[in-house]
């Protein structure tokens, strides 16, 4: 929950400030500027031949590897299998997350047996559980997929929790005064009452698994992937190539972030009045 | 006097669902359906906790992740919370860095940790910077967006009543951003915290939380694994609690600028 604030204002803010009379190049001149200022810097930088340039490669080299992987189709090979293994394991975590949490904030046995297991798990970093999958279940795509769905469950969990606690008591006495059943109060009271908080702990979840996924690629040795590929890189000191897979990383991330969720959002709670824009 | 009652059997199912679990494990471990080293008994890993603690590795290991992760979070404190403040204050400041932190935020901080191995070598100021790395977005985020909704009728209010700019600062800016600024702190310190166990994990040093339950895996120590993550957990949830319950409690709810139950 707490992130929500900081994400709705990274949301809304490149967006809002561009008033009409500016116009649209104006606008995107001012959000490209930076990236110029910094690159330009980089390259000063590169140039200079204060670093080795195999440590410190110029954007040239870059964008140079970076359209020969992609050329090649091993970048979108290593890409596709890093977003199917988010994808999967957010999955999981995802069903996972929601049905607990929602029997946790539905009846209150549950949430007496599963509270205290779910708040010993939680403030554990993620990645600490790898090197325990890793043995548990060996190297490879299933202890990745497993890691990353476990990590990702914890935020899913705690939001559909509070999202069902958080559905207003009247709007649940209004509907059982009108002779609504279980499952119709359930399906159209709590479900759509506690969505903005669902929404919120799967788009929490998703940025967890998506950092943690980085991470385990790194070391459960999987044949492909990003960060698989960014390790692998360093042993060869092929800086350039960690430096366009970092940049894909941010790409994937940021299309997340922005087209799935916002979209998602705009499309459920928006459009039924929960939640402004 | 029915509020206590549920209360104490919320803390009865709960001490009953721990025992539960805790004998279910036991007996998985002892049942053999798991080799043994893998799947340590209790009694076990309590051993390694307690033997680690008494030879004084453990309590090395605590005190070299402490420093890393507080060092790196005073580096995103002293970057972070100015940087926040002035994009929240001057549009031109804003401007220039809303775009470059947008872009660099869904970046994993461990995407970095190979490159900055390369740069800075295996050690202590690799993962004193992938720290603070991850510590910082959480601390500017929450700092532009907490003095960006300060309520601009106090400002007018104080301006009015002449306030220079620095008492407006001291007086109104800063309190009134407080409760976003301590949840900047909160989501820094467990990005911070997440940050280092992975950092230490992949960049190795000799000494570390992380790099203690990667090594154990080396060596097929599941005990000691458990052990150190027991250790992680204690640690990660006595900050969270005290350490930024207490900080909350003395600033923000003292000043009234929040209530006490939250969601």
């Amino acid at each position: 929950m707490q992130d929500a604030a900081a994400m709705t204002a990274a949301a809304g803010s490149s967006g809002h400030r561009a008033t009409r009379g500016e116009g649209r190049w104006r606008f995107v001149w001012r959000n490209v500027f930076p990236f110029l200022v910094v690159g330009a810097l980089w390259e000063i930088v590169a140039r200079a031949g204060v670093f080795p340039r195999r440590l410190f490669p110029t954007l040239e080299d870059i964008a140079a590897s970076l359209v020969s992987l992609t050329v090649s189709g091993i970048l979108p090979h290593h890409a596709l299998e890093t977003v199917i293994r988010l994808l999967t394991g957010f999955g999981i975590a995802t069903i996972v997350g929601v049905t607990i949490g929602i029997a946790m904030g539905r009846s209150r046995r549950a949430e007496d047996i599963i509270l205290p297991l779910v708040s010993i798990g939680a403030p554990i970093p993620g990645l600490a559980y790898a090197p325990l999958f890793l043995l548990w279940f060996g190297l490879g795509n299933f202890s990745a997929v497993l890691l990353v769905g476990f990590v990702a469950a914890f935020p899913i969990i705690f939001n559909s929790w509070t999202g069902v606690k958080a559905v207003k008591e009247i709007w649940v006495r209004s509907a059982q005064a009108m002779g609504a059943d279980n499952r119709r109060l359930f399906r159209h009271v709590i479900l759509p009452g506690a969505l903005p908080y669902v929404l919120t702990g799967l788009r929490l979840g998703l940025a967890q698994a998506w950092r943690v996924l980085v991470a385990v690629e790194m070391l459960a040795a999987v044949p492909w992937g990003l960060g698989w590929m960014i390790f692998g890189a360093r042993e060869f000191l092929n800086t350039d190539v960690m430096m366009a897979g970092i940049a894909v990383i941010a790409i994937i991330g940021l299309t997340l972030e922005k087209l799935v969720f916002q979209k998602l959002e705009n499309f459920t709670v928006v459009r039924w009045g929960m939640m402004v824009a | 006097m029915t509020k206590s009652r549920e209360r104490w059997r919320s803390i009865i199912r709960a001490a009953v669902t721990l025992a539960a679990a805790a004998a279910l494990y036991e007996t998985l471990a002892r049942s053999g359906t798991f080799p043994a080293v893998l799947l340590p008994t209790l009694p076990k890993i309590a051993r390694a906790l307690l033997e680690s603690f008494a030879d004084g590795t453990m309590p090395l290991h605590v005190l070299y992740t402490m420093y890393r992760v507080l060092f790196g979070l005073s580096l995103a404190m002293i970057v972070g919370l100015p940087l926040g403040i002035l994009m929240a204050r001057r549009p031109a400041v804003e401007h220039f860095f809303l775009p470059l932190v947008s872009a660099l935020m869904p970046i994993p901080s461990f995407a970095l940790v190979p490159l900055f191995m390369l740069w800075f070598g295996i050690g202590n100021t690799t993962t004193v910077l992938i720290v603070f790395y991850a510590a910082t977005f959480p601390l500017l985020f929450n700092t532009w967006s907490g003095v960006r909704s300060v309520n601009p009728l106090w400002l007018r209010a104080a301006g009015a009543m002449g306030a220079d700019e620095r008492r407006l600062f001291w007086n109104v800016i800063i309190p009134g951003a407080s409760p976003f600024i301590i949840t900047g702190l909160r989501q820094a310190f467990l990005r911070a915290w997440i940050a280092v166990v992975g950092a230490e994990m992949i960049a190795a040093s000799d000494w570390g939380l992380g790099w203690v339950i990667f090594d154990a895996k080396e060596f097929l120590n599941a005990d000691l694994m458990l052990a150190s993550l027991a250790v992680i957990g204690a640690i990660g949830f006595v900050f969270e609690r005290l350490v930024f319950g207490t900080l909350e409690r003395v600033t923000v709810l003292r000043w009234g600028m929040m209530r006490a139950a939250k969601g």
